[in-house]
């Protein structure tokens, strides 16, 4: 009798269990966990306690105490810093406009019937693949005051007399650093437009030429709104990642000369890390969180608005 | 692929439109020099790489372009002189586990967001797309203090627990896509049958979702290998950095630069990935537009 009673609480355990495991939300719950884990400890939790060091004098080797919105005050009257916002904004804007022309342009000329269509494909994305460091590097040594093979070139051709100062003066080094992202970021806009573009009906070009549209008119009324939904992400994307970027100048530059080519993520490394101010550091990455949510949204609205052009669900 | 030819027969339709003279000029010219300047800064330095310090200081006009003498001796130095090999296999270590434990991550996360549907997983996916765009220039400062409270400071783990934050969003994200396409009806089966959730993930789902495994493993490959401001900011002594950043804060010497051999430490730190790239092409653009299209 015991025997009998013993199993059949067994069966009900056993049952309880398979219940369980038969319930969505446990599952799912049990299934999410490793990846919870990790991102809750590693990215939200140091995204909030990134805030919270903002308002601390917190220094390398030494706990802060909290002191408000100090740091940011002091910002408000550093003109370096002032200076690292508007180089941001300078190479955001500059390199996103470029990418994006050039990117569909090169999309466009892929998107033509090609021979050796994929290994082109496959080419263009080189950039895009290659460690940002290291191609920085290349291009560190393109951009050598002495020996660069772009001087080299110029003096060859005869439209130069002397070595161009690619790195040492601000403007020249403005536009180099914005040069060597543009060449980074084409590739990714390119291959993800292209994506774009092969989904758009040829039909459509047909048509539209049968009634007399030109070469214009149909980019103008065919490619461009049927593409714009793609645009927004890419571009998002673009930006985001443009607005934040730290490896291409700090390789390149370190923020230098004279602070003309520090942007946010910069001048954040060099005060918290090389200069021991994590208080200071994390005030001015935190400054950037404004315009990473504006992008953010954006990017929301142009998922939303692509769903509702396809007839999609909406949600 | 009968689809794809169709489409292409269409656009050979159009061609009609473009004779030769007209293509070259509007297509193959910017093309060729889109391609140049693509792929110019890799040339240059591959072909640094093999150069002698005299030559890379001489000026020579468009002879500079190719090596007249080359030699090996860059790359001896960047092999036997330094930390390149330990550089190397930190990087691969780091690197691998990082992408195995953010894609083991990533696949029972999408499955359970795509395929429990449990409550709030809607919730969960978008956040999970919000985490995609949290560049790591804005979390380093607080990670470079919890790597150092944890006692994980200048250690491979500091790098391979932070890499799959970077990762995770992106192979779910991108791995979801995947599990949407494979039909309900072949899990429903073999619920019916009796099958667990764990069996209907690794029997069923997975072996159907290999395309979407081998594209968000190898983007992740590269992501990593790519990370650059974590490795700069949590490893301190020479020997456990990264590839990157060893060749960075190691072989640059204050005054005269080692071209020949920075150059060199590119080109090898380059190459894994480039070669890994080449055999999945494919796999790579559809990790890229699939993260854009969804």
């Amino acid at each position: 009798m015991a025997v009998l009673s013993a199993s059949g609480r067994e069966v009900q355990q056993v049952d309880w269990r398979k219940r369980l495991l038969h319930n969505r939300t446990f599952l799912g719950l049990l299934f999410m966990l490793p990846a919870a884990a990790l991102l809750l400890t590693f990215l939200t939790f140091p995204l909030g306690y990134g805030v919270w060091i903002s308002l601390t004098d917190e220094k390398v080797g030494r706990g802060g105490a909290f002191v408000g919105l100090e740091n940011y005050g002091w910002l408000f009257e550093d003109s370096v810093f002032w200076l690292s916002v508007f180089n941001t904004f300078l190479y955001t804007v500059v390199a996103s406009i470029i990418k994006f022309v050039l990117g569909l342009w090169l999309a466009m000329l892929l998107n033509h019937h090609l021979p050796f269509k994929a290994f082109l494909r496959a080419i263009v994305l080189m950039p895009f693949i290659v460690p940002t460091v290291l191609s920085a590097l290349a291009f560190w040594w393109i951009y050598d005051s002495q020996d660069s093979v772009i001087s080299w070139i110029l003096i060859e051709l005869g439209l130069m007399d002397e070595t161009i100062d690619f790195l040492g003066d601000p403007w020249n080094a403005r536009w180099s650093v914005i040069a060597a992202n543009i060449w980074r970021g084409i590739p990714f806009v390119a291959i993800t437009l292209l994506a774009g573009l092969q989904t758009i009906s040829p039909s459509l070009y047909e048509a539209a030429t049968i009634d007399g549209a030109s070469e214009w008119q149909r980019f103008r009324h065919i490619t461009l709104p049927l593409l714009t939904p793609i645009i927004a992400v890419v571009m998002t994307f673009s930006v985001l990642f443009t607005f934040t970027d730290f490896q291409l100048i700090w390789v390149m530059t370190r923020g230098g000369p004279i602070n003309a080519t520090h942007l946010m993520a910069t001048l954040s490394y060099q005060r918290a890390i090389v200069g021991g101010s994590l208080g200071e550091g994390a005030a001015i990455a935190t400054a950037m969180i404004p315009f990473l949510l504006a992008a953010i949204l954006f990017s929301y609205f142009g998922l939303q608005r692509r769903k509702w052009q396809q007839g999609g669900r909406d949600d | 692929m009968i689809r794809r030819r169709k489409a292409d027969d269409h656009r050979s339709g159009m061609d009609y439109l473009e004779n030769l003279p007209r293509k070259v000029v509007v297509v193959y010219l910017p093309l060729f020099i889109f391609v140049f300047v693509l792929l110019f800064p890799f040339y240059w330095m591959a072909i640094c790489a093999f150069k002698t310090n005299e030559e890379l200081h001489a000026y020579k006009g468009l002879a500079g372009m190719w090596v007249w003498e080359p030699t090996l001796d860059n790359i001896r130095r960047l092999f036997f002189e330094t930390e390149y090999p330990a550089w190397m296999w930190n990087t691969m270590l780091v690197t691998v586990v990082s992408t195995f434990l953010s894609l083991f991550c990533a696949v029972c996360a999408a499955y359970a967001i795509e395929r429990l549907r449990y409550k709030g997983s809607r919730y969960v996916g978008m956040a999970i797309f919000l985490a995609y765009l949290v560049p790591p220039s804005i979390l380093f400062i607080p990670l470079a203090k919890m790597v150092y409270a944890l006692d994980i400071f200048d250690t491979n783990l500091a790098l391979i627990l932070t890499y799959p934050t970077i990762l995770i969003p992106f192979c779910t994200w991108l791995l979801m896509g995947y599990f949407r396409s494979i039909p309900y009806e072949l899990e429903e089966c073999a619920l019916v049958d009796g099958a667990t959730r764990l069996q209907i993930l690794t029997k069923i789902v997975l072996p159907l979702a290999v395309p979407g495994l081998i594209s968000a493993g190898i983007f992740a490959f590269t992501l990593s290998w790519n990370e650059f401001i974590y490795a700069l900011t949590f490893i301190s002594s020479a020997e456990n950095k990264t590839v990157p950043v060893g060749i960075v804060t190691e072989l640059i010497s204050f005054d005269v630069y080692d071209w020949g051999g920075l150059m060199a430490g590119a080109l090898f730190g380059s190459l894994p990935v480039a070669i890994l790239y080449s055999f999945f092409v494919e796999h790579y653009v559809s990790s890229m537009t699939g993260a854009v299209k969804e």
